[in-house]
């Protein structure tokens, strides 16, 4: 048994925090969950944050990569942010490059990057509240 | 027998891999003696990433087994072995079993490629019928 990995949604975008250490059945069950969430609420995009893992080894990059795919041809982008610089070394070492899925250093720039051109991470994030207060 | 020469271990933990879940938790053993061990981040880093994919391995291609993981010393260094092994199908053509990109199931054929680039020995025992042992290690710098 393993718990679900939460996704939260801020304006149109997907926001998909790893804080546990993934075992290969809650990678495969994030998969489907994100797809599901996109076509749900009709996100545009999606920030996977991998700050809290300590490795990615090839079963989590290909997870990495097929979210990716799957976004894409659901018409969202997925921006994974967050990685450590030894899980960065470690995976390039291992041969995973994980081509295909824009990277951020963080949630930040994450956000500025799926936002359209010329809108802040800030506006992004205003335009979010503001939705919410109507 | 051992690929680390006039290396002596301390105790040896063993694990069982049945499940998913087993791959996790040999992950965080494999973590917790490299830190004994005083790797450097990459190189803990590096290690449990190797000992993932190998266990996944194990459980996958393998059919379960077991891995054995010990704190080592070789007077000088210290360090981090562990042993992979099965009772499966074991590996018929080792040379294309260690080619990048190749794969006899569903994965990305980076496991057993990668993973020896991952570490500082790496050594492999199969035979077809006869299972496959895999034994690792990464010293201290």
């Amino acid at each position: 048994m393993s718990d679900a990995v939460p996704i939260l949604k801020i304006g149109t975008t997907l926001l998909v925090s790893i804080q546990v250490d993934l075992q290969d059945d809650t990678a495969l069950q994030l998969q489907e969950d994100v797809a599901e969430r996109i076509t749900r609420t009709g996100a545009r995009g999606v920030i996977i944050d991998i700050s809290g893992l300590e490795i990615v080894d090839s079963f989590i990059g290909r997870m990495l990569a097929s979210v990716a795919a799957v976004s894409r041809v659901l018409d969202a982008r997925t921006v994974v942010v967050g990685m450590r610089p030894a899980v960065a070394i470690t995976m390039v070492e291992l041969g995973l490059s994980l081509g295909g899925v824009r990277t951020a250093l963080d949630v930040e720039r994450g956000l500025a990057l799926l936002a359209p051109e010329h809108e802040s991470a800030e506006d992004v994030l205003l335009a979010a509240a503001e939705r919410e207060a109507r | 027998m051992t690929t680390a020469p006039v290396a002596t271990a301390t105790a040896t933990e063993r694990l069982e891999v049945r499940a998913d879940s087993d791959v996790v938790r040999v992950r965080q053993l494999v973590r917790a003696v490299a830190q004994k061990a005083r790797l450097s981040l990459v190189d803990q880093t590096k290690l449990v990433t190797a000992a993932s994919e190998l266990a996944r391995n194990t459980l996958v291609y393998g059919g379960g087994g077991d891995v054995e993981v010990e704190l080592v010393t070789d007077g000088r260094r210290s360090g981090v072995r562990a042993v992979f092994s099965d009772e499966g199908p074991g590996i018929a053509d080792l040379d294309l079993a260690l080619t990048d990109g190749w794969t006899s199931g569903s994965g990305l054929g980076l496991g057993l490629s990668g993973s020896r680039r991952l570490v500082e020995q790496f050594s492999i025992d199969t035979a077809p019928g006869a299972g496959t042992r895999v034994e690792i290690a990464t010293w201290s710098r």
